[in-house]
């Protein structure tokens, strides 16, 4: 219970007063700009933007710089802001076929058409610490080689061919929105997909690592996992056709999973997605395997308990702004509450001491 | 429909153009035509779709920022702008590049306006693919000494 308190006025302006202060930091040292922080700490401003579920890097940059790279709290300012904006409409559904990729490589394909391509990747660089970077210096220009141009396929199409792989049921039906009605239960595909996609990355890895580690064992490779850019395309009313309103980056992850067959189906392999805003490896994996986890009961699979199968432990607790807003509450005034608490831990205690005392004698 | 598909084809090159280069192409002409709102620049949200498994149902992935205006030139004709990010300034302009690719002056705002535009971009994206290119594995097998 919360009781309007008066009084603290002053102690809040000085205590934001002071928070600008520290988040400026010594005068000693230059202050970031925006710019700065979303060129060069490209993979923050990613995160944000994936879990705040809104792509503006901008303004990603910006929450981050006000939210001294506290990542929840930039998160959280995200949020907060776009539920200010006014919806223009629902884009059509990207073409991740289409994309221009950055990176694209496959764990069950050597000879993948379009090729192994690691793009700008930390996976295999020795993961010691750097101190040329201590110091200011040009980066040499990276190596250009023949250009693609043509689209990369996606591997799954490939075990599609031969029947191998389950394939997506393809419609156009319209998927229901998590920021325009609240979250019910049970809740299918698409609405597992969009709370995933923008759950906490801590805890989409940690439920996708339990399902590794023999919680609802599913064995996945990746097929294929690409990151770059793809068009983002909107009809228009007032043209009556469609144009691209922009592009963002994307990064896809298809896995391929042990079979499901059934007494008029051969085995085949089963599929699970993963598709993050900006450059966002370990959460589009991770998002790949708890989508698939999640996915039992339509395969026909048996409920082994596992968190990671249970659909609402996993998407009542994967978003970080509902979580920590009902955690970090706790700290704020409860005095009432607390008051009743002590009279009832009085009573008891009176209540039996006086046993105590009526045992002695 | 040729009409429909250039149109298409220069909005959606207007929304994914950098800001920055825009301004300073149509400040280096001087067109500054007159023309009255029809909707003042507005900044708003739209809800980006994926497919599952990149080929199925759809579902929301989540909302990118757009900012749109449209206006009315003083010789009739009518322009949109839909571009990505919160910048007044530059659906504004895409408006006006709209309106003047409908009109006489079509020409010369395609030469001086678009053409760079999407020179830029195209070099943009073929020196990623290129670099991206330059990672891609050779992959060779080891000769083993065996006979």
């Amino acid at each position: 219970m919360y009781v309007a308190v008066k009084g603290g006025e002053r102690a809040i302006d000085n205590a934001h007063a002071w928070l600008a202060e520290e988040r400026r930091g010594s005068l000693d040292v230059a202050e970031l700009s925006i710019a700065q922080i979303r060129e060069q700490l490209a993979l923050a401003v990613n995160r944000v933007m994936a879990e705040g579920s809104l792509y503006d890097p901008d303004l990603a940059a910006l929450a981050i710089k006000q939210a001294r790279g506290d990542m929840i709290e930039a998160i959280f300012l995200i949020r907060a802001y776009r539920t200010t904006l006014p919806r223009f409409g629902y884009s059509n559904p990207i073409d991740t076929a289409d994309m221009a990729c950055d990176r694209r490589i496959s764990a069950t394909f050597k000879d993948a058409p379009g090729g192994q391509v690691l793009g700008p990747t930390f996976d295999y660089t020795h993961r010691l610490l750097d101190f040329a970077l201590a110091a200011e210096g040009e980066v040499p220009e990276a190596p250009q080689g023949q250009a693609r141009t043509e689209p990369t396929p996606h591997i799954t199409g490939f075990l599609n061919r031969e029947g191998l792989i389950q394939t997506e049921d393809e419609n156009d039906d319209v998927p229901g929105d998590l920021t325009r009605e609240p979250l019910e239960l049970p809740a299918d595909r698409a609405l597992r997909l969009q709370s995933l996609t923008r759950g906490d990355e801590g805890f989409v890895l940690g439920m996708a690592y339990s399902t590794q580690r023999g919680y609802a064992r599913n064995h996945a490779f990746v097929g294929e996992l690409r990151i770059g850019k793809v068009e983002v395309e909107m009809d228009i009313p007032e043209l009556g056709f469609a144009i691209d309103i922009g592009e963002i980056e994307v990064t896809e992850c298809e896995t391929v999973n042990q079979f499901a067959g059934s007494k008029t189906e051969p085995p085949q392999f089963t599929r699970g997605y993963g598709l993050v805003f900006g450059q966002s490896e370990r959460k589009s994996i991770s998002m790949a395997l708890v989508d698939r986890a999640l996915r039992w009961k339509e395969l026909g699979e048996d409920n082994m308990g596992a968190p990671a199968q249970d659909e609402e432990f996993v998407l009542y607790h994967s978003d970080n702004i509902q979580a920590t807003g009902f955690l970090e509450h706790i700290k704020l005034p409860h005095y009432v509450d607390f008051q009743s608490e002590l009279e009832l831990i009085r009573k008891l205690r009176r209540e039996a001491m006086g046993e105590v005392q009526e045992a002695a004698e | 429909m040729a009409a429909e598909t250039n149109r298409r084809a220069w909005m959606s090159l207007l929304a994914k153009a950098p800001a920055e280069r825009l301004r300073v192409l149509w400040d280096a002409q001087s067109f500054a035509p007159e023309f009255n709102w029809l909707r003042a620049p507005e900044i708003g949200a739209t809800m980006v779709r994926g497919r599952t498994g990149g080929t199925g149902a759809p579902f929301n992935l989540g909302e990118m920022t757009v900012t749109r205006c449209s206006l009315q030139l003083a010789s009739g004709e009518v322009g949109h702008g839909y571009v990505q990010g919160r910048d007044k300034d530059k659906a504004k302009l895409a408006a006006l590049v709209d309106a003047l690719m409908q009109g006489d002056k079509a020409d010369v705002v395609k030469a001086t306006v678009l053409e760079p535009l999407e020179k830029a971009m195209l070099d943009a994206r073929e020196t990623r693919a290129a670099k991206a290119a330059a990672t891609k594995v050779d992959f060779f097998t080891m000769v083993r000494g065996e006979d």
